[in-house]
């Protein structure tokens, strides 16, 4: 096969022919070797300054000493002075002057948002609105309080959690436990649902209930119902239900018991972090129409 | 150059031989080091095994392709430090064979998930994902809590793990049947042997919710409550993990 | 089929059926209680077909001589059919798992369709059923074309191309089951991985006895990419898949490597399953398809050489750009992106060395939507390797790493360039391996290249929106210095690109179906050449007679 100037480029071809096809003897374009100098000299270059080559067993540390973990350590801490002018307020102020701190109170909103998002909204919802087994925060009487303070030490501790100071809330299983028949859990359920709905009081279950529930539940729920704060046990006659108003999750509730679990944030959350929450959540509450505990701490929208 | 080219590519074996050394270097230079150089994998006296239990949730992590959404490697980066926690360390994965670092976060990173949420909620979510956070797009799991876990073969499993470096001991290979019994049974008499064998802080719960049943789904939450907790090396700061 | 073996090659033939029929009731005697049992009988079931066919076929007359004189096609054009199976069948699960990010409750809830399941089923299907039975036809095709010999051993080829995809058959029915190894790209258990072992030896050896016995002194560019593929593959493969079963009788096996080592040995097996599976093989089958159908010479010989040992030397130690900021030491961080840097020079040479070959023949381009398909995987290439080294930059891939930019990325090579390529030069053999005069329809192929390029054009820019979204959205602070964002917010910001992204990929898809009834009708009623003339030059499937 013989070499041959090729018509359109005016190059030859090597002289190799494989099933027709040819090759130009085209000389690499300047270009090329130029990229290829210019990209191997950047890389000696940051060789130079960075870690960079294994030597048996150690590496080059580089010219800058960099070291990405020393690097992250530095700019989260930095940002952490960054953000020192106003996180010490939520750590150190107390709750009522941050509450009369349009900026602060700005800021929390902002900020907890995402945080809430972050951790909070997987159980309580991103509007804090709950879900079935995991309590509104907006609605009905709170379990452990509902001022700042008290929410933020249930952030703390966590409601049975592994935190050794835990708040502690345990709703005994009156019929797997054989406290209780289960006739008369379904007399009790049936009180209770008259104590949330006063139509449905009067049922002949209901009245029976009432007794039982006098004997076995006053001490933790209160004798009219309204929970304590005590024992962590919730109000039984407010609007709103952990584990919901369906005759069966009552009968559930009551049969095997409860014991709802919210994780301590200490070892998670910096204070002002959980600070922040707590207000964040008394928040929540204030915003919701109609609520009896909102107004007290103060909304300042 | 491409007068020595014009001999080599005529010669099939030379060809093929120039390839493998050509295609062998990089490798060699990257990874051989990687076992010689001490610092890469850091010191962690604290460091503890996998439970059996534990274990086989992470198999079925694995069988799951849970890896294929989330990734469960905190990198050196502020946000992912200030949103997930201390960035991983190489030895906080030392005895995952595989390693699960991860491609890909269509969920959120999971290395720091241990703790963070309930037993109860984590079953609540892989039953139903989207019943506890309305916009995931995370798959339902709902056989997890059907699938009685297999247990008899856990021995064989952690006998493997040991032919490839996990430091399990006999008594642990011969007790991987009740301790993944026991530690999904707190008040069972083998709960005991659990503690004995992997320490006090191991998590001793009924998992899934019922103590009188052994499933997948008590296997997987005992795995991702364990995630970032079998040390706290990451957790001390920067200056006293050795670098 | 076995009219063409010959009585050695069908007693051969027995005895490796016998053999695999043994193996398949081992593994399902031994399997219980694992997948085992149910790949075991499935193997089996195979090779009991298998040894039926060839007993049926063992008396037929010996095969005629004559065809020595002839290119062995069969397995090839074979080969064709099972990529473009594996190309619908691969990208219907892409379509399905791309819509599952969009409406999650399409798996039916059932355990076997579940997000984790099917995404590997879709990339196994569609790189290693689609991507490598492509490069296994047109790798017989063109060593046999570029070497004028043909095949040695007619048995080895056919062995080469079952029992490939008797591995892809393993794999996917494996994830279904649950059983996988999580390693990406290397899912397949140890005894798929042994299986493909074997399969890759006899094609090495296929593959170095027809070079050494071509009738043309030099040996030609396409071969050295295929080579590297398959010989680099198989180092890659062998050391990543390094395992200890936890006993013959289980699927289950654990990797010999942990953390962080097994992190950079994934990924260096992962990067360079991109760079010797999508990349090499596929450059392989450009080098001769393009140059054949634009009927021009290659650009230049001299770079061709610099682009293939670049290529070969230095994607091997860029893996670590997959693990910036990760635990990885630093120092293998900075190696990775340094050389994906450089990379760049080789990657683009050879995109470069092929836009030029078509100087002369752009008037082709416009016409003939085949060779439009090769030049747009060529551009794609181009782009893809720009990308890919951007992204290997650090401070990039902070952003992009774990997004739907990296997603983007891959597609963009992954559509643009692997199935574009692959299309190309499918269409082109397809009509001189079946001796017709051309496709069925060139309409139909017009169709098919726009629907693949406006489907993956949809694609990419979708996931580059979604990606840098994403990736902004993790890490953009409000003003008081506080993450702004919570993940889910990231989450549900996306639902609206992962629905443009499910279409694109159904116009990709629609395509393909397209290609097949095409293929279909072209084997079945496409005229046959009318003389050697207009075929494939200088002649259809006859052997070229030596110097
Ligand atoms: C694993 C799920 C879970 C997560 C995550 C969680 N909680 Fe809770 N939380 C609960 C449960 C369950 C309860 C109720 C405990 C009970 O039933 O006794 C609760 C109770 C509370 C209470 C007490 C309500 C009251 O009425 O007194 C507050 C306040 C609260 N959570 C706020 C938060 C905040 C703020 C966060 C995020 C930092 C958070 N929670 C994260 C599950 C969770
Ligand atoms: C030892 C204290 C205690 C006693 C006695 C007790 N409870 Fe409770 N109860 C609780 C606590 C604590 C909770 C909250 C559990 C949780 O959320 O985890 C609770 C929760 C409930 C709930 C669920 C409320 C919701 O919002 O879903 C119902 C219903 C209930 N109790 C009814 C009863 C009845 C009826 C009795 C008597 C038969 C009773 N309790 C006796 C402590 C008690
Ligand atoms: C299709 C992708 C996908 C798959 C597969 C997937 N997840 Fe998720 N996962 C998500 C998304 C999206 C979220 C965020 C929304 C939510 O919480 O559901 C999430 C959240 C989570 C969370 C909460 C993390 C946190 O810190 O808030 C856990 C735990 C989790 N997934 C575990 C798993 C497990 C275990 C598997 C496998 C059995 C799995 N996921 C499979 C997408 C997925
Ligand atoms: C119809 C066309 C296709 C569609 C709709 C599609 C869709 C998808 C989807 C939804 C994912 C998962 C992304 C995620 O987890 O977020 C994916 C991953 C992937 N696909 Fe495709 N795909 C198509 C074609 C292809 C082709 C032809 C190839 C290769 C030749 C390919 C290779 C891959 C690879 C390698 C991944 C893994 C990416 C990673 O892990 O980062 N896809 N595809
Ligand atoms: C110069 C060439 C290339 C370079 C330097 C390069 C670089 C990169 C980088 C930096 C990533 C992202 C890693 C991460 O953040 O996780 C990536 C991912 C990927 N690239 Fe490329 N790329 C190149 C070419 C290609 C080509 C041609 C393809 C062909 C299809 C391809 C396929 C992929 C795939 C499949 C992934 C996803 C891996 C995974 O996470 O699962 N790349 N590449
Ligand atoms: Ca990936
Ligand atoms: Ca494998
Ligand atoms: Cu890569």
């Amino acid at each position: 096969m013989a070499i041959e100037r090729d018509p359109v480029t005016g190059r030859l071809t090597t002289g190799h022919e494989w099933n027709g096809i040819k090759e130009l003897d085209t000389p690499v374009p300047r270009p090329v070797y130029f990229f290829l100098v210019v990209t191997t000299l950047f890389c000696i270059g940051y060789w130079l300054l960075m870690p960079a080559w294994p030597l048996g067993t150690t590496f080059t540390r580089g010219l800058l000493g960099a070291d990405e973990r020393a690097h992250v350590t530095a700019a989260v801490a930095e940002a952490a002075r960054d953000r020192a002018g106003w996180t010490a307020r939520f750590e150190r102020a107390d709750f009522a002057a941050i509450q009369a701190d349009p900026r602060l109170m700005a800021i929390m909103r902002e900020t907890g948002r995402t945080l809430f998002g972050d951790n909070c909204a997987m159980c309580h919802g991103r509007d804090g609105a709950g879900g079935p087994g995991f309590p509104s925060l907006r609605r009905g009487t709170p379990l452990w309080g509902a001022a700042p303070e008290e929410i933020a030490e249930t952030l703390r501790v966590g409601i049975n959690s592994t935190h050794p100071e835990s708040r502690v809330a345990q709703m005994p299983a009156f019929g797997r436990d054989g406290i209780l028949k289960r006739a008369e859990i379904e007399a009790v359920a049936a009180y209770l649902r008259g104590l949330a709905d006063p139509r449905l009081a009067a049922a002949p279950d209901a009245v029976a209930g009432a007794e039982l529930f006098a004997g076995n539940c006053a001490a933790c729920h209160g004798a009219d119902g309204r929970g304590s704060r005590e024992t962590g046990a919730p109000d039984l006659a407010d609007e709103t239900w952990i584990y919901g108003d369906g005759a069966q999750a009552v009968f559930n509730t009551i049969w095997n018991g409860r014991q709802g679990q919210m994780p301590s944030w200490e070892a998670r959350l910096a204070l002002w972090e959980r600070r922040l929450l707590a207000l964040y959540v008394a928040d929540l509450r204030a915003q919701e129409p109609g609520s009896a505990q909102g107004s007290a701490q103060g909304s300042t929208r | 150059m491409f007068g020595l080219h014009q001999r080599l590519e005529r010669r099939t074996l030379a060809l093929s031989l120039a390839i493998i050394v050509a295609a062998s270097i990089g490798g060699l230079v990257e990874i051989a080091p990687l076992f010689t150089i001490h610092q890469t994998v850091e010191d962690a006296p604290d460091m503890r095994v996998y439970t059996p239990l534990e274990l086989a949730g992470r198999n079925i992590y694995i069988r799951e392709g849970c890896y294929a959404c989330h990734s469960q490697m905190i990198r050196t980066l502020r946000d992912e430090v200030e949103r997930y926690g201390p960035y991983s360390l190489a030895v906080e994965s030392k005895y995952d064979h595989p390693m699960l670092w991860g491609s890909k976060r269509t969920g959120p990173d999971l290395a720091r998930l241990g703790g963070k949420y309930s037993d109860a909620w984590h079953v609540a979510h892989l039953e139903s994902p989207r019943a506890v956070v309305p916009e995931s797009v995370m798959p339902a799991y709902r056989w997890l809590s059907r699938n009685p876990l297999r247990v008899s073969d856990l021995p064989a499993h952690l006998r493997a793990q040991k032919a490839v470096g996990v430091p399990y001991s006999d008594a642990m290979i011969a007790h991987a049947e009740q301790d993944a019994f026991g530690q999904s049974a707190p008040d069972s008499p083998q709960a005991a042997g659990v503690t004995a064998r992997y320490g006090e802080a191991t998590n001793l719960r009924a998992f899934d919710g019922r103590p009188d049943r052994l499933t997948e789904m008590d296997a997987l939450v005992a795995y991702l409550q364990i995630l970032g907790r079998l040390t706290d090396a990451a957790h001390r700061p920067v200056a006293a993990v050795a670098r | 089929m076995i009219a063409e073996l010959t009585r050695g090659e069908r007693q051969a033939a027995l005895i490796i059926l016998c053999v695999l029929a043994f193996t398949g009731l081992l593994m399902a005697g031994f399997g219980r209680e694992s997948a085992l049992d149910f790949h075991g009988a499935l193997v089996l079931a195979l090779s009991v077909a298998g040894l039926f066919a060839v007993i049926r076929g063992y008396y037929a007359p010996p095969p005629d001589p004559a065809r020595l004189r002839e290119y062995f096609d069969a397995p090839g054009r074979a080969g064709i059919l099972l990529a473009m199976g594996w190309a619908v069948i691969g990208m219907f699960f892409g379509v399905w798992v791309a819509a599952l990010l969009a409406w999650p409750d399409l798996n039916f809830d059932s355990e076997f369709t579940s997000f984790g399941r099917i995404r590997p089923i879709h990339t196994t299907g569609v790189i290693f059923g689609f991507g490598g039975n492509a490069l296994i036809a047109t790798s017989f095709y063109v060593m046999q074309r570029t070497s004028r010999a043909r095949i040695r051993d007619q048995l080895g080829a056919w062995f080469v191309l079952l029992g490939y995809n008797l591995f892809c058959l393993l794999a996917v029915t494996g994830y279904a089951l649950g059983v996988t190894q999580s390693k990406e790209y290397a899912e397949p258990e140890w005894y798929a991985d042994l299986w493909l072992v074997v399969v890759w030896v006899v094609y090495f050896a296929i593959y170095l006895r027809t070079l050494a016995h071509r009738k043309e002194p030099h040996i030609y560019v396409a071969n050295w990419y295929y080579l590297a593929f398959i010989l680099v593959v198989a180092m890659l493969h062998i050391v990543n898949n390094l395992a200890f079963p936890i006993s013959l009788g289980s699927d289950k096996s654990y990797s010999l490597f942990a953390g962080v080592q097994d992190a950079l040995t994934e990924w260096w097996y992962g990067h360079n399953a991109v760079a010797f599976f999508l990349t090499s093989g596929f450059l392989g089958m450009m080098y001769y398809f393009l140059p054949v159908r634009a009927g021009r010479p290659i650009y230049s010989y001299r770079m061709s050489i610099i682009s293939f040992w670049g290529i070969t030397f230095m994607y091997m130690w860029v893996g670590s750009h997959h693990l910036h900021y990760t635990a990885l030491p630093q120092w293998v961080q900075t190696l990775g992106m340094t050389f994906s840097i450089v990379l760049l020079v080789p990657s683009w040479g050879s995109a470069a060395n092929a836009l030029l070959t078509l100087n002369g023949a752009w008037h082709k381009v416009r016409d003939d939507a085949t060779l439009r398909f090769m030049m747009v995987s060529a551009v794609f290439y181009g782009l893809t390797t720009f990308e890919g080294s951007f992204l290997a930059i650090r401070s990039v891939n902070s952003l992009s790493h774990y997004t739907d930019w990296t997603v983007g990325h891959v597609h963009a090579g992954a559509l643009g360039w692997v199935a574009m390529i692959s299309f190309g030069a499918i269409y082109a053999s397809v009509p001189w391996l079946w001796k017709r005069e051309r496709m069925y329809s060139t309409r139909l192929v017009e169709a098919h290249f726009w629907l693949a390029l406006g489907g993956t054009v949809v694609y990419v820019v979708a996931m580059w929106n979604s990606g840098i979204i994403q990736g902004l959205m993790w890490r953009t602070y409000t003003e008081s210095g506080t993450l702004a964002y919570s993940f889910v917010d990231s989450v549900a910001a996306m639902h609206p690109y992962y629905i443009a992204r499910a279409f694109g990929g159904l116009l990709f898809l629609t395509g393909a179906v397209i290609g097949c009834v095409n293929i279909a009708l072209t084997i079945r009623h496409a005229p046959a050449p009318a003389a050697a003339a207009d075929a494939e030059p200088p002649a259809a499937g006859q052997l070229q007679p030596a110097e």
